[in-house]
């Protein structure tokens, strides 16, 4: 069977490179190249070269996003992680009706993106309308709004992987630690949190990810709204391509430089936290 | 055991060789897919079947010669375009597609299709500004039938050449409409400042009677005198590029000039004043316009608590079967406070613009241009288009066929000796800068910017896009 498996191995491999190839690789090539060029559709694109990378910096609405995600995405990192740790503490203990609970922090990251923001924009203009404003007033609203929404919806998943990741620390290492009369703050500092960092990378990185990549909760929550402020960079380039005839190249640009920042950050994460893992 | 496995692994692979094949698409792996294994089964018969729709669809073609693909503009008209291009299916036998974009999504829905190796035959251009992006696209259609149809030249958009790229099919009028009830019971009032609806023939009377209304709205059992002035995308265009028709219109007439490269704004104060009549005198406090939409204001004109309401004729789908009866509807001409404005009309123009895909097969342009002979020379064609979809057409053909829409009656009744305004927001540089208008009005009306950032965005802006549209 071993033998059988490795001597058809590419053609059951086959499928999902096929797959692979036109639903990843074939667009990202195509995704580059039209990005030194100029079109109206991509099927008579003209190459131009670097023009579309120098046009971005021209537009100021892309320096704006690229701001406005990075601390959008530092709060909401800091905040859905330390959240979701504290639940997943919480709901470790031995009380009841954990699994109902862990059942209903999971839940909202069931709903999609687009419904989270029409909800959420619901609720927080019904709130605002006792002070005759609305979400769309100013960025600031926006970007508190996107914040509680993205909590809403990720601390419970995150969770799942904290709550997964306490329940794997052998209780003996605890046990140790308390008989050399550690207390409950460096049985946390000092076992739970080492033991604990397979995790939190795992989180960091999928909230640091998410951050950056945002783009329906965005759109469907204030849609960039007042004025581009509070538009984020997916919905930056989103709008390029399709908002302004003419700059679809430079969205396709700005999409290029996208993936480069989240790769070299997201790189940059997994070395940082995978080098503070330990072994028990 | 071990042969059990071997087979099963061979069986499994041979179904999913034969599932990749007839994803393939071409019409001899229909049949191999047929007998194929049970567990690509669902694959096959889902990929089976698409070959064989496509077939039957390609000796369509054959037989009929071509095929039409119409991406509709108007969402609320989806309905009937639908209706008319099956009508014309079963009467000719080509086969006719009708897409309809969402609203506000028509750019980038059609950015896509004309992507597609089934790209659409018919689309739509929303004037001069459409054209340059689009011009690649569009067929010179000066021999076709709608094109002789055409009661003006007006109504051809010509591009530098003098080609013919596209051809208006609907004229569209907008400006203040009212409700005529609402009204006679304000006039009835003790001290109105009016004492007929026909006295209001200038900006300051219009301004004189919003304020009073306005001030006696609680007694009126009105929410405020204009709707909500929303800055939702599904209402902004009524401000950003309707409103803003004024002051250009003003410009150009005073410059006698049809397009500009470089705009100066010398109607803005009037553009400012009837802005804040808008969000002074309105239904709503103007910290909320950022998220009032089209609807909002469609709803609260429809069930009475406002008097006036600036939109066009194509507007009555929404407000029709409410409180406002069909014969209290009335339209004004938006006045701003320039120079004989006694005898402005209401801004009568089109942007939607016919175009044919000159990148289609000659078969799909003959089809194309069959089919819109077929919907301007037609009976059904003609009925559909005036009585169902409620348009006031360009062409000759539609003499005897006049729309019911009273907001297109109340249009002609008031226009009868007017000068009507001209459409000049085809002329606006770029969505963009309708867009950075758009967002400096808003800030303007909630209190977060100035009026000096309106100013900006109207006249250096114009400057900077049209220079990056025309570079």
């Amino acid at each position: 069977m071993e033998k059988a498996i490795k001597r058809y191995f590419p053609i059951f491999v086959l499928p999902t490179l096929v797959a692979f190839t036109i639903g990843f690789i074939i667009p990202f090539i195509t995704g580059i190249y039209l990005s030194f060029c100029k079109f109206t559709t991509i099927t008579d694109a003209k190459f131009i070269g670097f023009s579309n990378y120098l046009k971005i910096w021209t537009d100021g609405t892309f320096v704006h996003s690229l701001w406005y995600t990075t601390m959008f995405t530092i709060v909401t990192v800091v905040l859905i992680n330390l959240l979701a740790f504290i639940v997943a503490m919480l709901l470790t203990r031995k009380i009841k009706g954990t699994n109902i609970f862990r059942t209903v922090f999971f839940m909202p990251n069931l709903i999609g993106g687009i419904i989270l923001g029409y909800i959420w924009n619901l609720l927080l203009n019904g709130i605002l309308a006792l002070w005759d404003k609305t979400l769309t007033y100013s960025s600031t609203y926006g970007f508190w709004g996107l914040v509680i929404l993205m909590l809403w919806q990720q601390v419970g998943y995150m969770m799942i992987i904290y709550i997964a990741g306490i329940q794997n620390i052998p209780g003996d290492l605890i046990e140790a630690a308390e008989i050399d009369g550690a207390n409950k703050w460096q049985q946390l500092r000092y076992v739970t949190i080492p033991m604990l960092m397979p995790s939190i990378t795992v989180c960091t990185f999928l909230t640091l990810t998410n951050g950056f990549k945002l783009f329906d909760q965005n759109l469907a929550l204030t849609n960039g709204e007042p004025s581009d402020m509070s538009e984020m960079l997916a919905l930056n380039i989103f709008n390029t391509f399709y908002g302004r005839p003419g700059w679809e190249g430079v969205g396709q640009a700005k999409a290029v430089v996208f993936f480069i920042i989240v790769g070299i950050i997201a790189i940059t994460q997994n070395r940082l936290t995978r080098s503070k893992e330990v072994q028990a | 055991m071990k042969n059990m496995k071997r087979i099963a692994a061979l069986g499994m692979t041979a179904a999913m060789i034969s599932s990749l094949a007839a994803c393939g698409g071409s019409s001899s792996t229909a049949t191999t897919a047929a007998p194929a294994d049970t567990t690509a089964a669902a694959a096959t018969t889902a990929a089976a079947a698409e070959t064989t729709a496509a077939a039957a669809e390609a000796a369509k073609d054959d037989a009929a010669g071509g095929k039409v693909y119409y991406l509709n503009f108007k969402p609320e008209q989806a309905d009937q375009w639908t209706a008319l291009a099956k009508k014309y299916t079963e009467e000719t036998g080509v086969q006719v597609d009708v897409q309809t974009a969402a609203s506000g999504t028509y750019e980038q829905t059609l950015k896509s299709e004309m992507a597609k190796s089934d790209a659409p035959t018919l689309f739509q251009v929303n004037g001069p500004v459409g054209l340059a992006t689009w011009k690649d696209y569009c067929d010179d259609m000066k021999d076709s039938a709608v094109y002789k149809d055409l009661s003006s030249d007006d109504y051809a958009l010509k591009d530098a050449d003098g080609a013919i790229r596209g051809i208006a099919y609907v004229i569209e009028s907008y400006g203040i409409i009212y409700n005529k009830k609402l009204l006679a019971d304000y006039i009835a009032t003790d001290g109105a400042v009016i004492k007929d609806a026909s006295e209001i023939n200038n900006f300051a009377t219009l301004k004189a009677v919003a304020d009073d209304i306005q001030k006696k709205k609680d007694d009126l059992g009105l929410e405020g005198a204009f709707t909500s002035a929303g800055f939702d995308s599904s209402s902004d265009w009524r401000f950003k590029t309707h409103l803003a028709n004024l002051p250009i219109y003003y410009e150009y007439k005073e410059k006698g000039i049809s397009s500009t490269d470089a705009i100066e704004g010398t109607y803005l104060d009037n553009f400012k004043n009837i802005f804040d009549l808008y969000i002074t005198d309105a239904t709503c406090e103007p910290t909320v316009l950022s998220s009032k939409t089209g609807e909002d204001a469609a709803s609260e004109f429809a069930l009475g608590e406002a008097v006036f309401y600036q939109n066009g004729t194509w507007a009555y789908g929404d407000i029709k079967d409410n409180e406002v009866a069909d014969e209290d509807l009335g339209m004004l001409p938006i006045y701003i406070g320039a120079d004989g404005e006694e005898n402005q009309g209401l801004c009568t123009g089109s942007e939607n613009y016919w175009c044919v895909n000159t990148k289609a097969s000659d078969a799909d342009k003959k089809a194309t241009y069959d089919f819109l002979q077929w919907v301007v020379e037609s009976d059904e064609g003609r009925t559909s288009l005036s009585s169902e979809m409620g348009f006031v057409t360009p062409f000759t053909t539609f003499a005897d066929y006049l729309p019911e829409n009273p907001l297109v009656k109340a249009e002609q009744e008031y226009d009868k000796d007017k000068t009507p305004v001209s459409w000049n927001f085809t002329t606006m540089p770029s969505e963009e800068w309708k867009n950075k208008l758009g967002s400096a009005m808003l800030e303007y009306a909630q209190g977060t910017g100035d009026w000096d950032a309106v100013k900006t965005a109207f006249v250096d802006n114009w400057k900077t896009e049209y220079a990056a549209a025309n570079s």
